[in-house]
């Protein structure tokens, strides 16, 4: 880490505060926004949020390269200093480059994954709740056994038949074994919606079926969607930690956090910080989330009391 | 005469209720005509089924719990509703045929404009572009009298008024030029001030664009003002069909004596007056009792518990339409056995 890097970290924590300052503003705004102040931890959360994304966006600016091994005799597991600000792994590489360079796959799986299962999980509960009758009774059947399985047990599964997982397929199993909850968080709310008036409005005007549930019911669900796509992000991140850490989610060398932690689980003793960081790392966003996530849902959705 | 554009016969709408262990006869066999370009009043008091009629003719009725029995017939112009593909009756739905709604600020969806909602059948049916159909959409709101259309067109309905609201209804129904407009108790969530510019809106748009328009109301102040004619329903049954003068001029069926008698007067005398049908002015008059539930109507004439000149017949043998003379056969209808046995009709007790 030289100077330009540790300035560029400045710039990064610069924008991450300006980020917050922002969204500070526009909530201000609004009566919602304000439920969403009055979390004493959501600036906290958007800032760190910010911070990440931002580190992860800029990482060629503000770490060296994660799969350098620039002295692997006198370099390795070096404890925290100006030049390596997290300590060096047992192959000399920088842990804060990897942790920011793994920020982009962490965050990248849990954003793209949680998608996925937001997609798949509004489409399916908008169609049951619409529909009724024996689509939902069949979808909703399709779920609670979706519910019942294990996830970690079903991605074991597919490790099992699939060596070494792939990034795009691990993104799309996990989100696809995650749409259940959001799906039946819609339904729900989709049967309520169908009821309302604008909706006989909507059919009355001859639209279609698809029409009615994609262009009015389904905007109209758009706050516990919101809420549980925040909260799913996080979720998505420990599992792919966990998954990683058994070895079987992001294939190494690729400095996914969970995969940090797991190189450096066995170095504890000589090198702490190689897990620790990593693991506070995720701790970190995670905490993130939910804390947005939470105060989303106050925000948005008031009706609902959160755990 | 004119062929109908819309053609009701023996409209049976059930709904099962909750257990499953009775059937409401929301609506029991209604028949009606409707002509083109004309203002027919659908009036009755709530739960006698006037909803539920429009509901069915646009095949609206959430199904389960309700279905339309076989036998029911709903042709409009010259095809049979009730027999249409789910495609053929959508194109109809908004085209031919548009419905408002009760309750103008929850019948428009709360997170589109109304700009958008408006130009959605244009693009629906008509196949509009989105810029084709906004100039459509500010070209409707100025139809329907909203000042400053331009800018109207990107507001959210909670901020309009329920007049405003209401007029963007119809400008949504009316967006495709409808032959027929079905308007469910248009006025009744608004002030009576509103109400009066409502009303005074459809029939300009009605004479402008020629359409027919059935009028779903309980306020026959609103009928005698708009409609050409007028179809009465109770406990789901048409209990009298005439035309607006000459049900007001003569009203056969008690009920729709009884519907005109509760009407305030501003121009009544305080007390002691004569003439009107309702008798003495003192008080207001009131039809004793309620509709009966749906899933038990009485037997025989289903109004006979809550009638004043009822005898036995009343109680067991349910009335048919009879005519009642007054015009053409047909012209006047009533579903009473006082038309068979009119000395019976005496003075209210």
């Amino acid at each position: 880490m030289n100077l330009g890097k540790w300035l560029a970290l400045a710039a990064a924590g610069a924008v991450a505060l300006l980020a917050a300052a922002a969204v500070r503003r526009r909530a201000a705004a609004s009566a919602a926004g304000r439920r969403f102040l009055a979390h004493p931890t959501a600036t906290p959360g958007v800032f760190i949020l910010a911070f990440f994304v931002t580190i992860a966006l800029a990482a060629p600016f503000v770490a060296l390269d994660p799969n350098s091994m620039p002295g692997i005799v006198d370099l390795r597991d070096r404890p925290p200093s100006v030049l390596h600000p997290l300590g060096t792994d047992v192959y000399s590489r920088d842990v804060w480059s990897r942790i920011v360079y793994g920020a982009r796959i962490s965050l990248g799986i849990g954003a793209l994954a949680t998608l996925v299962a937001v997609t798949v999980g509004a489409g399916v509960g908008a169609v049951a709740g619409y529909f009724r009758r024996w689509v939902d009774a069949a979808l909703m059947r399709l779920v609670d056994v979706g519910l019942s399985m294990p996830r970690i047990f079903l991605l074991l599964m597919a490790v099992a038949l699939w060596e070494r997982v792939p990034l795009a397929p691990l993104v799309l199993l996990i989100g696809l074994t995650g749409w259940f909850g959001t799906s039946r968080l819609v339904r729900a709310e989709v049967l309520s919606l169908r009821e309302r008036e604008f909706v006989a409005a909507a059919q009355a005007l001859g639209a279609g079926p698809a029409r009615v549930i994609f262009r009015h019911v389904l905007p109209n669900a758009a706050a516990p969607i919101i809420v549980s796509a925040a909260l799913g992000i996080g979720n998505v991140m420990l599992l792919e930690a966990g998954l990683s850490f058994l070895g079987i989610g992001v294939p190494s060398p690729a400095p996914s956090w969970g995969s940090l932690i797991y190189d450096g689980w066995q170095h504890m003793a000589a090198a702490p910080w190689t897990s620790t960081f990593p693991g506070l790392a995720i701790a970190l966003v995670v905490m993130a989330l939910n804390a947005v996530g939470d105060a989303l849902r106050d925000a948005l959705d008031p009706r609902q009391e959160g755990p | 005469m004119t062929e109908p554009l819309l053609r009701v016969r023996d409209l049976k709408t059930y709904f099962v209720t909750e257990h499953g262990r009775g059937t409401a006869r929301a609506v029991d066999g209604v028949s009606f005509d409707l002509y083109p370009g004309e203002t027919l009043g659908l009036v009755g008091e709530s739960g006698c089924g006037k909803t539920v009629t429009s509901l069915s003719i646009l095949r609206l009725i959430p199904e389960p719990p309700g279905h339309i029995r076989p036998g029911s017939f709903i042709e409009f112009e010259g095809r049979n509703l009730l027999t249409l593909a789910s495609r053929e009756l959508r194109a109809i739905r908004g085209n031919q045929i548009a419905m408002i709604f009760q309750e103008p600020m929850t019948s428009l969806n709360p997170v589109f404009t109304v700009g958008d909602q408006i130009a959605e059948a244009a693009i629906v049916h008509q196949g509009l572009s989105r810029r084709e159909a906004r100039a459509r959409a500010i070209e409707m709101l100025q139809l329907v009298g909203i000042p400053d259309p331009a800018e109207g067109v990107d507001r959210y309905p909670h901020q309009l008024s329920g007049g405003m609201c209401q007029r963007v209804m119809i400008a949504m129904a009316l967006v495709c030029h409808p032959k027929l407009l079905i308007a469910d108790e248009p006025t009744t969530a608004l002030d009576v001030t509103i109400q009066a510019q409502i009303l005074e809106l459809l029939a300009r748009l009605q004479a402008e664009l020629g359409m027919a328009v059935m009028l779903i109301t309980h306020d026959l102040g609103i009928v005698a003002g708009t409609a050409d004619r007028v179809v009465v329903m109770y406990a789901g049954e048409v209990v009298e069909q005439a035309p607006t003068t000459d049900l007001f001029a003569r009203p056969l069926h008690p009920y729709t004596e009884g519907l005109l008698a509760s009407v305030p007067r501003i121009d009544a005398p305080a007390a002691g007056g004569s003439g009107g049908s309702g008798g003495p002015r003192g008080r207001l008059h009131s039809i004793s009792g309620q509709v009966p539930a749906a899933t038990a109507w009485p037997a025989g004439c289903r109004f006979h518990p809550r009638c004043p000149y009822a005898w036995g017949r009343c109680a067991t043998e349910p009335p048919p339409l009879l005519d009642a003379g007054g015009g053409a056969p047909g012209t006047h209808t009533v579903r009473c056995w006082l038309v068979t046995e009119p000395g019976r009709r005496t003075a209210r007790p």
